[in-house]
C-alpha cells in the first residue's frame, strides 16, 4: 500500500530499455549491472547462508587484523639468511605453484637469470638445463613469507626488505625494485641484467641496510596512506610513494653511506625508478594479510596471485590451500611498437596489493592514470565503487579524497565475489611473453572467474 | 617514412600519450608511432621499434617527441595532425556518480535512496534468487523473467505477503505503477480505474482502451499469467485487490485472466464480494454467471469489460459500453460487406497473433460467425491445432508460444517470423481473411510501419481477394503513436479496428457473409 503513496523510483535489473517509459514518465531509476553468480550449484548459497553468522564473525575477526596491521620496514638482509625455508637449490617465483614445464617465457627468462647471478650456470643454456634438471627446486613466494613483481623471482643470495608487522610481529619480504627496462623480473637475463642485479647486492642493499639500520625503521602504512593522497594507488603509480620514502631515506643515506659517490648512486637509483616503492607496497600487503590467515570460518581472501600461467587465491579459512584458474591477458595500452599479441598473460605477486585494499580498489585515488581504466575519472571511480560490493569493509587508514576519503575497499569476501558475479579489479604491468623483452605496456583486468569459484564451492562445501 | 614533431616543454602525462598514440595507430596509412615525453628511458624503448629520429635523439626530458612512420609522406602529415588534435581533445567531463550503473543490487540501493521498485529481465534461473534479495531489501518486485520454478514463485510471493510487498510475475510483462509503464507497457492517462491483471497482453488491451476512451488507470498491477493456477491460488491477483479496494485513488476496479482453477475462483470470487467498490471482471472463455454482488459486472471480452470500467468510472449508465460497441459495429458491417464482395467463394481465416490474450477474445467471439476455430492455444482442448506450422480451416495462433520464440525475440519486437507467416498464408488460395494485432507502448517494436508493411504489399500482390484486418493496441502518447500507425496500415488497404473484439467481429463477419455464397 506504500507503493502507490511514495514516489516510484525504480531498480532496473537486466533489459536497460526497460527505462524509456520510467524515463519519460519522470520517474527515477537506477540500471544496476547483473552478473550470474560464479557458481551454478545455487544449494552452496544456502549453505553459506546457513552459517552466515558465523561467517560474518570470522570474517570481521579476519578483516580487523588486516587493519590493525602496523607494516614497517625494520631492516634487510640476504634470502638464504632471512626468508623461511630458504636453501640454496630453492628459487621463489610468483603466484601459485607451476612446474618448469608449465612456466611462462618470463618466468623461465627469471630462473635462468637467478640461476647466473648465482653463480650456478655460467651461460643462458647451462642455465636453462639446470633449471629444467629436477636439481632445482621451485616454490611460491607467498609459502615463505615473501612477494615479488612479476616473475618474482628470489634466490638465495638476494638481498631483500625485512617489513614487520609491528602488531602481530609477522614478517614479510621482498627484493628490491630493479627500475624498469631490461630487468630479471620481466625474464631478462643478458649480462647487464646480472650486472645491475650484483651492483643492487654490493652497493644499493649495504647502503640502504645501513641507512634503515640507523633510522631503526620506516612507517610504511603511513606513506602509503599519504601515497593515496598524492595521486598514486601504489601497484600500477608509485610516484608519490617512491618520493616518499626517498625523502625518509635520503637523510640517513648520506650519514651512513660509505662515500658520497655511492650516497649518490643509490639516490639517483631511487629517484630514477617511479616503481622502487611498489616492492615495498607489496611487502606491505603480505605482511598485513598474512596476520589475518587461519581465521576458522571466514571466506576473506588473503592471496591473489599470478604466475603468468596460472591465477591462484588463498583464503583465510582454508589454510595454504590453492585455488586457481587461467591467467588472462591484461587491457592494456602498450608501449611503441608492441600489442596484445606480444602480451604474457597476467603475472606476478603484486595483485597484493588489491587484496590488500589498494591497486585496482584504490584507482579512485589515482586521476592521473585513469586512462587506463577507460580515460574519464568517472570510470575509475566506478571500479573502486564495485569493489565494496564485495569487499568484507571499508579500510580506516587507506581512504580516497574524492570519495569524501572513504576507507578503500578492503578485504575480498569469496562468497560475494562468487553471489555477485563481480570480479575483483586489479591495474598491473604487462610483460613480453618471450623472455627478456620486459614491459610492454600496462593495463586492468579483471580477475578470472574460476579461482574464486573454485574457493567459494570448496569453502562451502566445507562448512561444518 | 618517418617523421617527427618535437613540442618544447609540453607536458603530457605518459599515460594519455600512450591513449593518444594507440589512437593514431589507427589512422589509415600509419604503421607505427611513438608519443612520449622525449626522457632518455623513453629514448631507449622507442629506439627499439626504430623510430628514434636524430631530432627526437635531441629532445629533452620536458620535450613532447611525436615520430609517426607511415607508408607516405602525406599520410604521415596526416597523423602528425591527428596527433595535435588528439592531444588539444578536451578530456570528457568527469561526471562520477550522474547515471552511473551500479554494480550490483546493493550498490543500487544506496544509489537511489528510497527506491521501492526492482523490475528483473535477467534470465529466469537467476530471477529467483535476485528477486528473493530484492524483497529482503524492502523493494516491490515485478519479474519479467520467465521460466522461474513455480515454487520459487510460491515462496517469493509467500514471502512478499509477510513483508507487506508486491510480486508481480514471473513471466509479468506489463505493469503500470503510480502513472508509470513498467517493461511492456503503453502510456495512458491516469485516472480512477485500477486493474489487476493475470494476462500481459489484456492488461494493455483494457488500460489502452480505457485511456482512448477518455478515462484513466490509477494502478495496473500484473501477476503473471501462472498466479491463478492452482499450485499458486493467486496470492498476487488477491493481494492487488485488496490493495486497489484501500487505494483511495481507485473507485473502480477490473479483473482481468483466462479462467482460473475452480478452486482459485472461488477463492477471487470470495475476494470481490468483500470490495465496496464496483468491480469488473473478465475471465476470458469462463464467464462468471452467478451475481456475486451488486456492483459486480461481468464482461465476455476485454472490450466489453474496459467500456463497463470507463462508464462507471466516468459515472454513466452502463448501457454506454453497448453504445459504444454498437457504433463500432455498424461502420464494421458496412467494412464487411464490401470485403465479402470481393470474395468469389467460402474462404478460410487465419488469425496470427503476437499477444496470447487476444487469441483467447478471438476464440471467445469468432465460433459464433464462422463455426469450429483451432489454435495451438486453444480454449478448448478439441481445436487444438496439430501442427502449428500447418494451418486449416479457420484458426488462430499465439505466436508468443515458447514453440515459436525458442532462439528469437517475442513476435512484439521481432516481426519477421509473422512476417513470412503473413506473405505464405496470403499465397494459399483458401485464405483471404488474416486477422492481425499489433501492439503499441513501451518495450514492444519502435518502428512497427517499417517492419510489417513490405510483408502487407506482398501479401496484397499474392492474393487479389484477400482482406487484413488488424487492432492496434497503443495510444497516442505511445513512443509509436497510435494515429501514425493506424494512417500507415490504412494507406497500405489494412482494416484497423479500435479493439481486438472488433477486428474479430469484422473479421469473423466477412467470413460469414462470404459463406452465403
Amino acid at each position: 500500500m506504500k507503493l502507490f503513496e511514495s514516489e516510484l523510483k525504480v531498480v532496473n535489473i537486466g533489459l536497460e530499455s526497460f527505462r524509456q517509459g520510467l524515463t519519460d514518465s519522470g520517474v527515477k531509476s537506477v540500471q544496476a549491472q547483473f552478473k550470474p553468480p560464479l557458481t551454478s550449484e545455487a544449494g552452496l548459497f544456502a549453505r553459506a547462508d546457513k552459517y552466515a553468522a558465523r561467517i560474518n564473525k570470522a570474517n570481521e575477526k579476519a578483516l580487523a587484523r588486516v587493519l590493525e596491521a602496523k607494516p614497517a620496514l625494520v631492516g634487510m638482509g640476504v634470502a638464504l639468511d632471512v626468508i623461511p625455508g630458504m636453501r640454496k637449490d630453492l628459487i621463489l617465483h610468483a603466484g601459485p605453484p607451476v612446474t618448469w614445464e608449465r612456466m611462462c617465457g618470463p618466468m623461465r627468462g627469471g630462473i635462468m637469470a637467478a640461476l647466473m647471478y648465482e653463480g650456478l650456470a655460467k651461460d643462458p643454456k647451462a642455465a636453462e638445463k639446470l633449471a629444467a634438471s629436477g636439481k632445482i627446486k621451485y616454490a611460491p613466494c607467498h609459502e615463505h613469507s615473501a612477494v615479488g613483481p612479476m616473475a618474482g623471482i628470489i634466490s638465495a643470495s638476494m638481498p631483500v626488505f625485512i617489513v614487520k608487522n609491528e602488531a602481530a610481529g609477522n614478517f614479510a619480504y621482498a627484493t628490491q625494485n630493479e627500475g624498469l627496462g631490461k630487468v630479471l623480473r620481466y625474464g631478462a637475463y643478458s649480462p647487464e641484467v646480472i650486472e645491475r642485479l650484483k651492483w643492487m647486492e654490493t652497493a644499493l642493499y649495504p647502503t640502504l641496510k645501513a641507512a634503515i639500520e640507523s633510522l631503526g625503521r620506516i612507517d610504511l602504512k603511513t606513506i602509503v596512506a599519504q601515497a593515496l593522497h598524492m595521486g598514486d594507488e601504489v601497484h600500477n603509480r608509485n610516484r608519490a610513494g617512491t618520493s616518499l620514502f626517498y625523502r625518509a631515506i635520503a637523510p640517513a643515506v648520506i650519514k651512513t653511506a660509505r662515500d658520497t659517490e655511492t650516497a649518490a648512486k643509490v639516490l639517483e637509483f631511487i629517484n630514477g625508478n617511479d616503481h622502487f616503492f611498489l616492492n615495498l607496497s607489496m611487502a606491505l600487503s603480505k605482511a598485513s594479510l598474512d596476520a589475518g590467515r587461519g581465521v576458522k570460518d571466514s571466506s576473506l581472501v588473503v592471496v591473489m596471485a599470478r604466475n603468468g600461467t596460472d591465477f591462484g587465491v588463498q583464503l583465510s579459512g582454508t589454510g595454504g590451500k590453492w585455488f586457481t584458474g587461467p591467467a588472462p591477458v591484461p587491457d592494456a595500452l602498450y608501449f611503441p611498437g608492441y600489442t596484445k599479441a606480444d602480451a604474457n598473460p597476467d603475472i606476478g605477486d603484486s595483485a597484493i596489493t588489491e587484496t590488500n585494499g589498494l591497486g585496482g580498489f584504490a584507482i579512485a585515488a589515482a586521476p592521473a592514470i585513469v586512462q587506463f581504466v577507460g580515460g574519464t575519472a568517472a570510470d575509475a571511480v566506478n571500479y573502486t565503487l564495485a569493489m565494496y560490493e564485495i569487499t568484507v569493509g571499508e579500510n580506516n587508514i587507506y581512504k580516497i579524497p574524492y570519495l569524501n576519503f572513504r576507507g578503500t575497499p578492503t578485504g575480498i569476501d569469496v562468497i560475494k565475489a562468487a553471489r555477485t558475479g563481480i570480479l575483483p579489479f586489479i591495474d598491473t604491468g604487462v610483460a613480453h611473453k618471450k623472455a627478456g623483452i620486459g614491459q610492454v605496456g600496462a593495463g586492468v583486468l579483471s580477475a578470472p572467474p574460476e579461482p574464486f569459484a573454485r574457493a567459494f564451492e570448496y569453502f562451502a562445501r566445507n562448512l561444518r | 617514412m618517418i617523421k617527427t614533431i618535437i613540442k618544447k616543454g609540453a607536458y603530457f602525462d605518459s599515460v594519455s600519450l600512450m591513449q593518444v598514440a594507440k589512437k593514431l595507430n589507427a589512422v589509415p596509412g600509419v604503421i607505427d608511432s611513438a608519443v612520449v615525453m622525449a626522457t632518455k628511458e623513453n629514448k631507449g624503448i622507442i629506439k627499439a621499434s626504430g623510430l628514434l629520429t636524430p631530432e627526437i635523439l635531441r629532445a629533452g626530458d620536458s620535450d613532447l617527441a611525436i615520430a609517426v612512420s607511415a607508408r607516405t609522406p602525406a599520410d604521415a602529415d596526416a597523423a602528425l595532425k591527428a596527433a595535435e588534435e588528439l592531444l588539444n581533445m578536451k578530456p570528457a567531463q568527469a561526471q562520477a556518480g550522474t547515471d552511473r550503473k551500479a554494480a550490483g543490487l546493493a550498490d543500487a540501493v544506496k544509489t537511489l535512496e528510497g527506491a521501492n521498485l526492482a523490475v528483473i529481465s535477467v534470465a529466469g534461473r537467476f530471477a529467483g534468487a535476485l528477486a528473493a534479495e530484492c524483497l529482503e531489501k524492502d523493494l516491490n518486485v515485478m519479474i519479467f523473467s520467465d521460466n522461474v520454478p513455480v515454487e520459487t514463485e510460491v515462496a517469493l510471493k509467500r514471502a512478499a505477503l509477510k513483508k507487506g510487498l508486491l510480486v508481480m510475475g514471473p513471466d509479468c510483462g506489463t505493469a503500470i505503477i503510480n502513472g508509470a509503464p513498467i517493461a511492456f507497457a503503453n502510456s495512458v492517462r491516469r485516472g480512477n480505474i485500477g486493474v489487476v491483471a493475470a494476462s500481459g497482453t489484456g492488461l494493455q488491451e483494457v488500460t489502452t482502451l480505457i485511456s482512448n476512451e477518455g478515462a484513466g488507470i490509477s494502478q495496473a498491477i500484473g501477476t503473471g499469467s501462472r498466479d491463478v493456477k492452482i499450485e499458486v491460488g493467486a496470492l498476487t491477483l488477491i493481494q492487488a485487490l485488496k490493495m486497489l479496494a484501500a487505494d483511495p485513488a481507485t473507485e473502480v476496479l477490473l479483473i482481468v485472466s483466462k479462467p482460473p482453477h475452480p478452486a482459485i475462483l472461488k477463492k477471487i470470487t470470495a475476494e470481490i464480494t468483500k470490495i465496496e467498490k464496483p468491480v469488473v471482471a473478465v475471465f476470458l472463455g469462463g464467464e462468471i454467471k452467478e451475481k456475486l454482488k451488486e456492483n459486480f459486472y461481468p464482461a465476455r471480452t476485454l472490450e466489453e469489460a474496459a467500456y463497463k470500467a470507463v462508464c462507471l468510472g466516468k459515472g454513466w449508465k452502463l448501457g454506454k459500453a453497448r453504445e459504444i460497441i454498437y457504433d463500432m459495429n455498424l461502420k464494421a458491417e458496412e467494412l464487411a460487406r464490401r470485403e465479402a464482395a470481393k470474395k468469389k467463394r467460402s474462404t478460410c481465416l487465419r488469425g496470427l497473433f503476437s499477444g496470447g490474450t487476444f487469441v483467447s477474445e478471438a476464440q471467445v467471439i469468432l465460433p459464433e460467425f464462422s463455426g469450429e476455430v483451432f489454435s495451438n492455444a486453444p480454449l478448448d482442448k478439441k481445436f487444438k491445432l496439430k501442427d502449428s506450422l500447418k494451418l486449416s480451416g479457420h484458426a488462430v495462433i499465439d505466436l508468443g508460444e515458447d514453440e515459436f520464440t525458442v532462439g528469437r525475440p517475442h513476435p512484439m519486437i521481432d516481426f519477421s517470423l509473422r512476417n513470412k507467416m503473413i506473405i505464405s498464408e496470403a499465397k494459399k488460395p483458401e485464405v483471404s481473411v488474416l486477422l492481425l494485432d499489433l501492439v503499441l507502448g513501451y518495450g514492444a517494436n519502435l518502428q512497427p510501419l517499417e517492419d510489417i508493411l513490405p510483408a502487407i504489399v506482398e501479401a496484397f500482390i499474392h492474393n487479389k481477394e484477400l482482406s487484413i484486418v488488424t487492432s492496434v493496441t497503443g495510444t497516442e502518447t505511445d513512443p509509436q503513436a497510435r494515429f501514425k500507425v493506424v494512417k500507415g496500415l490504412e494507406a497500405a488497404g489494412v482494416i484497423v479496428m479500435p479493439s481486438n473484439a472488433g477486428a474479430c467481429r469484422l473479421a469473423g463477419e466477412i467470413i460469414r457473409l462470404a459463406a452465403k455464397k
